[in-house]
């Protein structure tokens, strides 16, 4: 090893992020708090209570740590709890939103709407689901082969059955293609 | 020899290793049959389908079903961090793994201390969590869609999803996006951008643009990207440089889609089996072209 092999050692390891993947759970008071705890360790999720950083100006002054990725699933248990949190964000940079812009591609016969990272295909004349694409999270190829082939308003919705970021962007561009083509 | 590594969508599916083939349609790992939509297998099923026009081995496969919950995935890295110290894969494909930055070090860690340290690629999850972790630029290859480019160019974002609007969905913006993610250390040695235009880069921009054949429909096919993967990685693993190699890949997969003559509502596995006549059609109009005078 040469004269800075070690200083490049540490200064690898200090750059990587290793928060990169958590987000916070806001809450509006601590009994809310405590009992999301309860429900989440229960269920056997990697989560913490602390403090919420300064760039967080709502709820109460305590918020749990989880992992990101699967904020899809988390919400959802915690909404069947009664107790949806006020807010998530991720640790790093509490003030990013998620995405709420849509791209449309209209092919004829079909339309694609575009959410972040997924891409959701009908057919428009029976409304059926032809394609899923995009995302790289593993519940998309499981999302895909569920709601293929279904009509619009039959198909499960990414809420009900997937668990990840890239599930909750499907289920944005789900809700957004119901909007545009269903009465 | 190529490692893919990377889930299925089956929830019972158990950690499995072995060299993967194609039989009847479905990717064969050890005595369990895949069927192949999108996802890993898809990835697998093109780079089986490249190495064997090649004359060379199927790829070694590790595979794991998850469903998006995460355990799967957390049974495969603790596998892969026991066994991939005994392996010597000239190249791996890393895909849909759920991001986890604490087991991605340990896997990244085992994989750059080898001697020689195997060419890099990630695609999907494994890409996301490589850029979350402020590791891109150990890996050789990522093979992002524009709006995981624009993920990439996005210092802050953790995920695609809060990815800032001022970054999304222009075309135009991509030299400047590639910049951005080069310039922040949020991406690969090379990039093979994948969308209506095909862009291999690096640090130092725009190396190739691929556009043709172009099929509209294949941005909405699910798969198509995995497929450019799974070629792209038998290409390198064949002795390929990067650039070349990624060049070759987005021809391959729009020669391969354009004889499937698509619609919107085809599914991946009928551009699959066109993969073989699309790499010999794509390596003898590069042999014209390099014997050019």
């Amino acid at each position: 090893m040469g004269a800075f092999g070690f200083l490049k050692k540490k200064s690898e390891e200090f750059e990587e992020n290793h928060n990169g993947d958590r987000g916070f759970l806001v809450f509006e008071n601590t009994s809310e708090v405590i009992q999301a705890e309860n429900l989440l360790k229960k269920k056997g999720w990697e989560i913490r209570v602390m403090g919420p950083p300064p760039e967080i100006r709502s709820g109460c002054d305590l918020v749990i740590e989880f992992p990101l990725i699967e904020e899809l699933k988390i919400t959802k248990v915690l909404q069947d709890a009664g107790i949806p949190p006020l807010q998530v964000v991720p640790v790093n940079s509490p003030l990013l939103e998620p995405v709420n812009l849509f791209q449309i591609k209209d092919f004829g016969r079909y339309l694609m709407v575009q959410a972040a990272n997924m891409k959701l295909t009908v057919e428009k004349e029976s409304l059926t689901i032809v394609n899923i694409s995009g995302g790289g999270c593993p519940d998309v190829p499981y999302l895909a082969e569920q709601m293929i082939g279904k009509g619009l308003k039959d198909a499960p919705s990414p809420r009900e059955i997937g668990h990840t970021l890239c599930g909750y962007a499907l289920q944005l561009a789900y809700e957004e293609m119901k909007r545009r083509c269903l009465p | 020899m190529l490692a893919i590594v990377g889930t299925v969508p089956q929830l019972e599916f158990p950690v499995a290793a072995a060299r993967t083939s194609l039989r009847n349609g479905d990717l064969c790992l050890q005595e369990r049959k895949i069927p192949i939509k999108r996802g890993t297998p898809a990835l697998l099923a093109a780079a089986i389908q490249t190495l064997i026009t090649l004359g060379r081995n199927e790829p070694f496969g590790y595979l794991v079903g998850d469903v998006g919950s995460g355990e799967g995935s957390q049974k495969l890295y603790q596998y892969l961090a026991q066994e991939m110290k005994e392996t010597s894969f000239q190249t791996v494909i890393f895909h849909y793994l759920q991001p986890h930055i604490g087991w991605h070090s340990r896997i990244l860690s085992i994989l750059q201390k080898k001697d020689p340290k195997p060419i890099l690629i990630a695609d999907a999850g494994f890409m996301y969590v490589a850029k979350m972790s402020g590791r891109s630029s150990a890996y050789d290859l990522f093979t992002p869609d524009l709006g995981e480019l624009a993920f990439l160019a996005d210092e802050l974002a953790p995920h695609p999803f809060y990815t800032r609007g001022f970054l999304l969905y222009e075309e135009n913006r991509v030299p400047d996006l590639i910049a951005r993610a080069y310039q922040h250390g949020n991406a690969a040695r090379y990039l093979l951008v994948k969308g209506k235009r095909d862009y291999v880069a690096n640090k130092d921009g725009i190396q190739a643009i691929v556009d043709s054949p172009m099929e509209e429909a294949m941005e909405a096919i699910g798969g198509t990207g995995d497929t450019l993967t799974g070629i792209l990685g038998a290409l390198v693993d064949s002795g390929m440089e990067l650039g070349r190699a990624a060049i070759l890949a987005a021809r391959v997969n729009r020669l391969a889609g354009h004889h499937a003559k698509p619609s919107p509502g085809t599914q991946v596995g009928e551009i699959i089996q066109h993969i073989p006549k699309a790499l010999e059609e794509a390596l003898k109009g590069q042999e014209e072209v390099d014997g050019r005078p």
